[in-house]
């Protein structure tokens, strides 16, 4: 097989760029540990709201600065629909749906997520600044899927330690 | 029509018309359908271009329409699987007959194929239009649609596997009658797309017909969400190739030959078929970066394959620009660059639309480098920003070199002088621009986290983001200019059809080899070796992941939620 000479270079070249960019990858996985959502386990959607940690959504305190958000999806909202948590804690939310897919993404954060039933998504997150963040659904869920939102309201640091 | 590197005499060029003859009616009837396909399904592009910058023209339409989800479902299915498998159909049944010089071996089951098509795409029409399928086009379970929604799509896929064995069975038929002489390539790389498509769609398969078809007429209570949503992703990432292939197969063995020029290597363009064949199948998990219950290893193992099927496109970018540069060249073309001015792309509709599409189709190769990176797709996954990727290579690449092809097949198919030539060269220039410009804002809007299939006209949550106002103003803009576009398109294939004025006999363009490949290995003309081993690559990246879905994760009732 003959191959013209700068045909050969932009060859290795293309190689040598695609193998360094799956390198990156790699290394962004297991060098600098970014995680992505894996596996949490499954729960029954059919009795999972009678079970714990789904019978009782909500935020949950499990030590200093850490907190546990138990949340449901459902069409065509999050429960609970409103979620307080103070700033610079480490937070996460552990997530399921009770009927169809659905999407969880908080803007401007690195929170973006599929939940589905049976699943369970468990997903980290530190909300430095205090503010208001809005959560919204991102995979359709049927007619009302635009209108499935929650809020996060990140507290100061000090108002949420008294 | 084309200056062409050895133009084939009157002679040869009446015989070829006489090849064609047998096979042209029901090609042309699978491409008229899809564009067909096209004008309806466009129409709901142009509304939800404009409902991004919060127009909501659904208001107008008459009953079930109304809903936002209803077009998009349309337009998913209509354009992404249905214009796009018909017109491949079509047309790699055309490449075929001209590549191997034979007409189809079995011509009723070409027609049988026609005949399954259309009843498969009537049955979607007739489900999704009485709203009793606004799933979309990826229909995750346990969102349940009517039981004809999943029969039309078997029907589809079954049309598209009838027209493969077609394919093979002519390729036998040609075997025999040229026993040890090589496969030409244009007719190696119809047989290769459809060797990738025939592997690539076995997951859809599974899921339509082992979980879908029976949970959705009640033989089955029961879905498994994470399992089928899988399955669909096994078909739905390869399916970008089944829509590019046929793409490469113009711009590889048909384009060169339209700008004057030849192919610059031969050996390298069966190289970059074979490799699709081997490497598409093990990458879907892509789509499913974000998922839970899918273990993270097998995440990074779809991402560096996705980056591995990457490899034949950049082969692609030089063997294809090289040829091109050669026919640029012939022409008078000089210089490091200034030869690009050398070619058509004023006069030549059929060139300039495949070269505009090529350019576009680069800068989608980049942002999908970004959406396959794991930790970048944290910030994209289900944002606008890749719906704006996917237009610039469906829409963009692909569908603009399948209007470009269509200036030429289309006389050829049907005898008629092409209507129009200004404004096809107009039309080309207009749906790439729209297209760029719709995509730009597209990515813009993405970046701001504005969520994919979403009627944002009434998302409450949009007020809060004003940096999506003026994305959606140039998603809008980008989607009417594309609308007006596509409209010209249709009416130029419209008058050309109609037309009265019969065009000389067309031959399919064919490019030749620069150097004749003497030395081509015997590994690069087959393609059976290539399927065995990516169809080993494919269970391996895929069979753990989904044994362990289907042994242990739950199940699911369905539901209609529209
Ligand atoms: C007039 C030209 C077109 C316009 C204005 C247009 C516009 C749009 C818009 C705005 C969306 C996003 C909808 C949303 O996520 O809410 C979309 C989705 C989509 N378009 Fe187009 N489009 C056009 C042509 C095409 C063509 C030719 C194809 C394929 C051959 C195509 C394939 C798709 C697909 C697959 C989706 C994703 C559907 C989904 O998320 O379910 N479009 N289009
Ligand atoms: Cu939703
Ligand atoms: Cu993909």
């Amino acid at each position: 097989m003959d191959i013209d000479r700068y045909e050969r270079m932009w060859i290795v070249l293309s190689a040598a760029v695609l193998i360094s960019l799956m390198l990156a990858l790699t290394y962004s996985i297991y060098g600098l540990d970014i995680r992505l959502i894996g596996d949490a386990g499954q729960v029954d959607p059919a009795s999972v709201t009678l079970r714990p940690p789904f019978d009782k959504p909500g935020v949950y305190m499990e030590g200093p600065g850490r907190y546990r958000v138990v949340m449901v999806a459902r069409a065509w909202s999050f429960q609970p629909a409103e979620v307080r948590v103070p700033a610079g804690a480490d937070v996460t939310f552990q997530v399921t749906s009770l009927d169809v897919i659905h999407g969880f993404r908080i803007p401007y954060t690195t929170i973006n997520q599929m939940i589905v039933p049976g699943q369970v998504s468990e997903i980290s997150y530190r909300f430095d600044e205090p503010g208001e963040h809005v959560l919204f659904c991102h995979e359709y869920c049927g007619v009302g899927h635009h209108v499935m939102e929650g809020r996060i309201i990140v507290e100061p640091a000090s108002a949420a330690t008294d | 029509m084309n200056p062409q590197a050895q133009p084939p005499t009157d002679d040869a060029q009446g015989a070829l018309a006489e090849l064609y003859r047998p096979d042209s009616l029901h090609i042309r009837i699978f491409i008229y359908i899809s564009f067909v396909l096209l004008a309806v399904g466009g129409v709901f592009g142009t509304l939800q271009a404009l409902d991004k910058m919060k127009v909501d023209l659904y208001r107008f339409l008459p009953g079930t329409l109304q809903l936002y989800y209803t077009g998009l479902t349309a337009h998913g299915v209509l354009l992404a699987l249905l214009f796009t498998g018909t017109f491949i159909i079509g047309f790699l049944s055309l490449a075929l007959v001209h590549g191997l010089r034979r007409p189809l071996a079995d011509r009723g089951l070409a027609w049988a194929t026609l005949a399954v098509a259309v009843t498969g795409a009537l049955a979607l029409l007739v489900t999704i239009f009485r709203n009793d399928a606004t799933v979309l086009f990826t229909f995750y379970a346990p969102l349940q649609a009517h039981p004809g929604f999943y029969a039309g799509l078997v029907l589809v896929a079954l049309a598209t596997w009838m027209a493969a064995l077609n394919a093979w069975i002519t390729w036998r038929a040609w075997k025999r009658e040229h026993p040890g002489e090589r496969t030409p390539l244009m007719a190696f790389a119809v047989l290769a797309t459809w060797a990738m498509w025939v592997l690539a769609s076995a997951g859809l398969a599974v899921a339509l017909l082992v979980y879908l078809l029976p949970w959705s007429i009640g033989q089955a209570e029961q879905v498994n969400p994470l399992l089928t949503r899988a399955l669909f992703w096994f078909t739905g990432h390869p399916l970008v190739y089944f829509w590019l292939l046929p793409a490469y197969v113009s711009w590889y063995t048909m384009l060169p030959a339209q700008v004057g020029g030849r192919l610059f290597s031969e050996s390298l363009a069966r190289l970059v078929f074979v490799l699709f064949v081997v490497l598409a199948t093990p990458t879907g998990l892509h789509h499913m970066y974000v998922d839970p219950g899918v273990p993270h290893g097998f995440k990074l193992l779809h991402g560096v394959m996705t980056y591995a099927v990457i490899f034949p496109s950049l082969v692609t970018a030089f063997t294809v620009v090289a040829s091109v540069e050669e026919g640029a060249r012939r022409r008078g073309g000089r210089g490091y660059v200034l030869w690009l001015l050398a070619l058509p792309w004023l006069s030549n509709p059929s060139v300039a639309g495949q070269l505009l599409a090529m350019l576009i189709f680069a800068t989608g190769g980049i942002t999908g480098l970004i959406n396959s990176s794991l930790n970048m797709n944290l910030i994209v996954h289900n944002t606008l920003w890749v719906v704006g990727h996917l237009h610039t290579q469906v829409a963009g690449a692909v569908t603009l070199t399948f209007m470009a092809v269509s200036y030429w097949l289309v006389p050829l198919l049907s005898g008629r002088e092409l209507w129009g030539r200004k404004w096809a060269v107009l039309q080309v220039w207009t749906w790439f621009f729209g297209t760029a410009v719709m995509a730009r804002g597209m990515h813009w809007m993405g970046l701001a986290s504005a969520p994919r299939r979403t009627f944002l006209t009434y998302a409450r949550y949009a007020e809060l983001f004003g940096e999506w106002q003026w994305g959606g103003v140039l998603t809008a803009a980008g989607g009417v200019l594309m609308t007006v576009s596509g409209a010209l398109f249709l009416f130029i294939m419209l008058r050309t059809a109609l037309g009265r004025t019969a065009a000389q006999p067309l031959t399919v363009p064919e490019a030749r080899p620069l150097l004749e490949p003497r030395g081509l290995p015997r590994w690069l003309d087959r393609i059976s070796p290539w399927f065995a081993l990516g169809a080993v690559l494919a269970a391996a990246a895929w069979l753990p992941s989904l044994l362990r879905m289907a042994a242990h994760y739950p199940t699911v009732q369905g539901f209609q939620l529209w």
